[in-house]
């Protein structure tokens, strides 16, 4: 085509004889359908505001309209720059507008080329988050019913274009469910794989969507079982794939049960059969992305996938996948959930390394058995450490995801960890990432391995971790500041002097002032906790108090006197109980009469645990083989405390009955402390009450963090023999307890929270523990 | 033990002959029962002592001293694996583990040492419950899966098509444990080591924890596939033509008249066949599968001379066809007699005709007969029967005469048909005579109506017609007309000289024998239809008739006997029960019927 004649139809496009503009917008449509460089230069010339402007005109012919359309879609389906410039030039708005202005005039012919062009624009992916509203909304699904090709552009459009979770609801009031169970019954795989997408994209994350859509159906079965029809091995694959997402997207958002047939016996062998060695690269990478998300949470998915199909093994097979041939990319259609890019074959490694590394993270983040078959794998350790060392940030935090989970196990720490020295690349990663995600993985895999029978425990001190560590609880971001301030208290357990005293330095009170006073409960625990392990040993406490004792006395006043729940009041007390084991630190206590009236106060209310902490605290005090007893006791004796204690007695509660008598009267002394789960039933506390004889687990109840069932070996610095029983209290609270024959209580807890990034919904299910 | 003492090889037959729908049947189709029986329960001969047997011989327990592993005990199931089953599955279900939970579940050939658990021998497979271990014709294991116990139930699977063997527990697939499994037939076989060890099996008679059905269906669809996208070499579109060419051949060989033209049509191909031939053949076929054989072997003889002088074999099968129509009362010999005046003057000239043939049986005859068919032919063509009726006999009227004499009723039934068979139209006239024959056989002619429905125009009269008949006359031999009767016996004394001639001339032949014996059993009874040889009454039997004598009509042509479209089926049929016999699992996922009405 030359030069003079391409001009001549742009000259005419802008003619207003409406002949004449369709006959020119006709050959431009002939000249940019299947041109890229055609739609360029088109684009380049500025054309596109002329045809919207043909599409806006009251008077335009519906013919000229439908043919501007077709010009429009056909620009739309070039490179994404040329989408992108479409809706720069402002296209989206005009069609939303002539879609919601067709569906009162009836243009059948019109709508659908509107329609098409729509689904070409969102489907490139670079189109905003349209504003929807529930008559837009509504409109778009009732052109969904039917014809085909309605059907499918509506499918596309909507699969694409809904993204946040205002937008779900919308969609779903709006009738979306129904399209879509109506779609997934079309015969034609055109419409069922983009509603597959669309169903993925309603019901990701959103637990209102999904429950609903769950419930909803079409001709006599419901969405689950048309999904699981779908994903049945004789259809294409990418169908069933499309469909497993679909329903790992509803377990997930908590509308299907794990033990659910469908989820653990479909879903799961769908995902893991296409992890298969003779399946396509993508679709490999997409299963191996959501077989990690299916089965992150639930213990019973990871024994059952860890056994299905050789996964395990197979997946090494992702560790070695090389740069594939740079062969055309494959016409297929991933969710646009998930989707990415998969024509570069250079990404291919990197893709399967990240989709690998996730799943196993998943496998091995609950059961130790199959963290050890994971840690097994051949070449999976060299990856990870070469992951975190050089590779792109994806790769890189599923790299450390799967550090975390099998950070998990003491074995593990004290061997291949340290065989690989793990805390190397990790801590460059602390130091150098930008990212916060990865930074709050990195983080709590740090405190895995700062727990004191670590052996990268010492190591990672010297490489500034406390300063590091301190600089973190200054972040924003609540999940980093929940992770450093953990990791310090587990730094902060039987730590020597020094370590203490660095740590109270690097923090420094203003800071930790900051975080008692922090909007996050779990961060004001940790940070009592690490002040529980701060206050540790007679000789630590009084060092410390001698230097602290002001403020620390300040931050407990505070706590006390806030506005707080019984469970961080009774850490309080305990940071109270341990300073009265301190020589010269029971002065602080015996001095301040507002806190020795507070103790009091709280031997009287009806709450056991709250009663209990502040009778230890009284017992520490009275202590009667320590000097100056005597005095303490008198003062006591006048303020009426022997009373409360005689009153105490005569309880009912056999618990409380228990440690009096123990403590008070058997002047065992002295409790030691630790936060674990309060989920414990309160038999198997008064048994490990008994048990140890007069140390007591404060128990403190860490929300939302998934706790890894860590089975671990006796710690080898432990002074006394752990009972079985500890072991089991260890495993159910995901923390380690360590009674300590006196002074002092230690807290140490395993982190094993997730970060809250995409993968992540946490959930509190620590009763499905076992040894 | 008492349970056991029934032989479990009468369980299949049993489960076959109530008649109640075989779930393990159902789950293999393309298994042919008879030659390769399907495993159904465990062996009460192949075992080890001390192994016992209970329940139908479906569960097993151990009954040794469970000491060392000498005292391992195995079963095997009655039949081995057919190969025809593509992927055959069986489920163990642990009722109980015993002492050690010492199992093993898996596979052997006959002949296996049954001391022993499965796998640990050559040609024996399995997955043992202790250590969750594969044992691939060895002594140590391999890791494979987890260990099963009380409760669980465990799935053994066998691909055929690849030769390899997965398990699954509780419903979970485990992966595949073995691959290149010997091409020997291989048993179900599950072995027992302590006391106490008991395991339940479900060869598919109850419905499996496992999805199995889901797994066939992708391998069915997988064969399909791999079928459908096998690369044919057409680098010039010779496969396209030939493919068309399939097609049409097969129309005109069944003279599918008008679709072959218009396939040929959008196909552009030559239709070189000349349509007269297709409609030559189609008047022959619809006079065969009307039962009006006289007619038909008269009009084979006027189109085709030479034909049926040269194959006396298939002279001979369509004269007994004719036989037998006449007993039914069809043939229009018969019907001549018992109903209309101008049938039987078309018709009269061929039973003359034949009781010259088999008689002059040199080179002469042949001459002889041709005459004979130009004078039928004119006979037939003429309009008016006044001018042909040369050949008619005194004895004809006669015999008509006293047939209208003994039954009025029929006689009126008779003037409505022959109203239209006065005229050209043959078409009318074979629809009466077919809603005839329909009305007499309840209803067997579905067949038939197939080839030419098109062409019938049903008229109320006719129904009237066939109402009159059906009430009117019940089934009697040759419509009950002793005219006919004779003249039948006659007939029937023709044909037995014909045999004797061809047994002089072309040797014996059992088929002819067997035919003409069958054929003159319908005799021995009172009521034909419903006498053991009554089949043969059966309106469906001229189909095969009709189909030989087509095929003989084509060859003489230099065209196929059968078309090749049918021929290829019955290859691909062949290959498929070939494939079975030569265990190649893949047969049973290519069905040729699925295939072709997919």
């Amino acid at each position: 085509m030359d030069v003079e004649h391409s001009r001549g139809y742009i000259d005419q496009l802008y003619s207003n004889d409406p002949q004449r503009c369709f006959q020119a917008v006709s050959e431009l449509k002939f000249a940019v359908i299947g041109s890229v460089r055609e739609k360029g230069s088109i684009i380049e010339q500025g054309i596109v505001t002329r045809l919207l402007q043909l599409l806006t005109q009251q008077d335009s012919d519906l013919n000229l309209k439908t043919e501007v359309a077709t010009v429009l879609n056909s620009l739309a389906k070039g490179l994404p720059e040329h989408a992108t410039a479409l809706v720069q030039a402002g296209l989206l708005p005009i069609l939303w507008q002539q879609l919601e202005a067709g569906a009162s005039c009836g243009w059948n012919a019109y709508t659908q080329m509107v329609l098409c062009c729509l689904r070409s624009v969102y489907r490139q992916g670079c189109a905003p988050v349209p504003n929807w509203d529930h008559k837009l909304l509504t409109t778009l699904i009732q052109y969904g019913y039917h014809p085909t090709s309605n059907q499918e552009c509506v499918a596309n459009i909507l699969a694409h274009a809904c993204k946040t979770s205002e937008q779900q609801q919308l969609l779903l009031e709006a009738g979306g469910a129904e399209l879509v169970a109506c779609m997934l019954c079309s015969p034609v795989s055109r419409v069922q794989l983009p509603a597959l997408h669309c169903l993925a994209a309603m019901c990701h994350n959103n637990e209102r969507v999904s429950v609903t859509i769950a419930t909803r159906s079409y001709g006599g079965k419901a969405v689950p079982d048309l999904l699981v029809g779908l994903m049945s091995r004789d259809k294409a694959r990418d169908m069933q794939l499309a469909a497993a997402v679909c329903l790992t997207f509803l377990h997930r958002a908590g509308a299907l049960s794990a033990d659910d047939p469908k989820i653990v016996f479909k879903t799961l062998q769908c995902l893991v059969r296409m992890c298969r060695r003779d399946r396509e690269v993508w679709e490999r990478v997409e299963a191996g992305n959501t077989l990690a998300y299916l089965t992150e949470i639930s213990t019973e998915l990871q024994h059952t996938a860890a056994m299905t199909d050789h996964l395990i093994q197979t997946l090494t097979d992702y560790l070695k996948c090389q740069a594939g041939p740079a062969l055309p990319p494959v016409d297929f259609c991933a969710s646009p959930i998930t989707s990415r890019q998969y024509d570069g074959s250079t990404l291919w490694s990197e893709l399967m390394k990240e989709a690998a590394l996730k799943v196993y993270a998943s496998l091995g983040a609950n059961d130790e058995v199959i963290r050890q078959r994971v840690i097994e794998t051949e070449g999976l350790m060299e990856t990870i450490v070469n992951s975190l060392a050089s590779a792109s940030p994806p790769v890189q935090l599923a790299a450390v995801r799967c550090l975390h989970s099998l950070s998990r196990s003491v074995h593990t720490l004290r061997t291949t960890f340290q065989d690989h020295l793990v805390w190397k690349p990790l801590m460059a990663v602390l130091k150098s990432s930008v990212s916060e995600e990865l930074v709050s993985m990195a983080s709590s895999t740090l405190c895995n391995l700062l727990l004191e029978f670590s052996p990268s425990k010492e190591p990672i001190l010297e490489q500034g971790a406390v300063e590091f560590l301190c600089g973190l609880t200054r972040k924003p971001h609540p999940g980093l500041r929940l992770n450093a301030v953990w990791a310090l208290m587990n730094m902060a357990f039987q730590a020597e002097h020094r370590i203490k005293v660095s740590i109270l330095h690097h923090l420094g009170t203003d800071q930790i002032f900051r975080l008692l006073s922090d909007s996050d409960v779990n961060i004001l625990m940790k940070t009592l906790g690490l002040l529980r392990n701060l206050l540790s040993t007679k000789a630590h406490i009084d060092q410390i108090m001698q230097c602290h004792g002001k403020e620390i006395m300040q931050a407990i006043i505070l706590i006390l006197e806030g506005e707080h729940s019984a469970e961080v009041k009774e850490q309080a007390l305990c940071i109270l109980a341990n300073i009265a084991d301190g020589d010269m630190a029971k002065s602080a206590i015996m001095s301040n009469e507002d806190i020795l009236k507070k103790l009091m106060n709280y031997m009287v209310i009806p709450n056991v645990k709250l009663q209990i902490a502040a009778t230890f605290c009284i017992s520490n005090l009275i202590w009667s083989a320590e000097e100056g007893a005597s005095e303490r006791q008198t003062k006591l004796r006048d303020m009426g405390v022997y009373k409360l204690l005689q009153n105490l007695m005569t309880t009912s509660d056999t618990t409380l009955f228990d440690r009096l008598k123990d403590n008070t009267l058997l002047h065992a002394r002295l409790p030691d402390i630790h936060p674990s789960e309060s989920s414990l039933p309160q038999e198997d506390r008064i048994h490990l009450a008994r048990l140890w004889c007069g140390h007591y687990p404060v128990l403190n109840y860490q929300r939302n963090v998934p706790c890894g069932a860590t089975r671990r070996r006796m710690p080898s610095l432990n002074p006394r023999p752990f009972s079985p029983l500890t072991i089991q209290v260890g495993i159910l609270g995901g923390s380690i307890l360590f009674p300590h024959h006196r002074g002092c209580g230690c807290a140490v807890s395993c982190n094993t929270a997730s970060d809250p990034g995409q993968w992540t919904r946490c959930r509190d299910d620590p009763s499905s523990r076992r040894c | 033990m008492a349970t056991n003492s029934g032989r479990c090889s009468s369980e299949p037959s049993g489960f076959g002959s109530a008649g109640t729908p075989d779930p393990i049947k159902a789950l293999y189709p393309m298994v042919n029962e008879e030659e390769t029986p399907l495993p159904r329960c465990w062996s009460s001969k192949d075992k080890f002592s001390f192994i016992g047997l209970s329940q139908n011989n479906l569960r097993v327990h151990y009954k040794g001293h469970g000491k060392t592993h000498k005292d391992a005990a195995s079963v095997r199931a009655t039949h081995p694996i057919p190969a025809a089953c593509g992927l055959y599955y069986y489920e163990v279900k642990i009722v109980s583990k015993g002492r050690d939970g010492y199992m093993g579940i898996g596979l052997s050939a006959q002949g296996v040492n049954m001391n022993r658990l499965p796998g640990w021998d050559k040609n024996s497979y399995g997955y043992h419950g202790d250590d969750g271990h594969s044992f691939c014709s060895s002594g140590t294991g391999q890791p494979y899966g987890p260990t099963f116990t009380t409760g669980d139930v465990i799935g053994c699977g066998i691909n055929l098509i690849e030769n390899t063997c997965f398990y699954t527990k509780n419903g979970h697939f485990l992966g595949v444990a073995f691959t290149d499994l010997p091409p020997m037939q291989l048993y179900p076989t599950v072995g027992l080591q302590t006391p106490g060890e008991v395991v339940d099996a479900n060869f598919g008679q109850a419905p499996f924890v496992f999805d199995i059905g889901e797994m066939m269906r992708e391998q069915r669809s997988h064969i399909r596939t791999t079928i459908k996208r096998f690369p044919v070499p057409d680098t010039h579109g010779e496969w396209q033509t030939m493919l068309h060419k399939m097609v049409s051949t097969y129309l005109v060989h069944h003279g599918y008249c008008a679709t072959a033209e218009a396939f040929a049509r959008s196909t552009s191909q030559d239709f070189d066949e000349e349509l007269t031939s297709i409609k030559n053949r189609q008047k022959i076929q619809k006079l065969v599968l009307a039962g009006r054989m006289g007619e038909g072997i008269e009009t084979v003889q006027r189109l085709y001379p030479g034909l049926l002088e040269n194959d006396q074999n298939l002279l001979f099968m369509l004269k007994v066809r004719q036989f037998i129509e006449m007993v039914n009362g069809t043939d229009s010999e018969v019907r001549a007699v018992s109903r209309s005046p101008r049938q039987s003057h078309e018709s009269s000239p061929s039973p003359s005709c034949w009781s010259n043939g088999p008689s002059n049986s040199n080179s002469s005859s042949v001459i002889q007969l041709h005459t004979s068919v130009i004078q039928s032919t004119k006979s037939s063509n003429g309009q008016s029967s006044s001018t042909s009726t040369t050949n008619n006999t005194l004895d004809d009227m006669n015999m008509r005469n006293a047939q209208e004499v003994t039954s009025n009723s029929s006689s009126n039934g008779t003037a409505v048909i022959t109203t239209p068979a006065s005229g050209v139209d043959s078409d009318a006239e074979m629809e009466c005579i077919e809603s005839n024959g329909h009305s007499q056989d309840n209803g067997h002619s579905n067949g038939f109506f197939n080839g030419y429905s098109k062409h019938l125009d049903p008229e109320p009269q006719e129904t009237d017609a066939m109402d009159v008949e059906g009430n009117g006359k019940g089934r009697k031999m040759c419509g009950g007309n002793p005219a006919a009767m004779e003249r039948m016996l006659g007939f029937g004394r023709e044909l037995q000289r014909m045999s004797q001639v061809l047994r002089r001339e072309l040797g014996k032949n059992e088929q002819n024998k067997k035919m003409l014996q069958d054929a003159f059993s319908l005799l021995a009874y009172n009521d034909p239809w419903n006498s053991p040889v009554g089949w043969q009454l059966d309106p469906i039997q001229r189909e095969p008739v009709c189909q030989a004598l087509n095929s003989a009509i084509l060859e003489s042509h230099q065209l196929p006997r059968r078309p090749p479209l049918e021929i290829c089926v019955a290859h691909a049929k062949q290959l498929i029960s070939l494939m079975s016999r030569k265990g190649l699992g893949s047969c049973a996922f290519a069905s040729v019927e699925s295939i072709l009405n997919q």
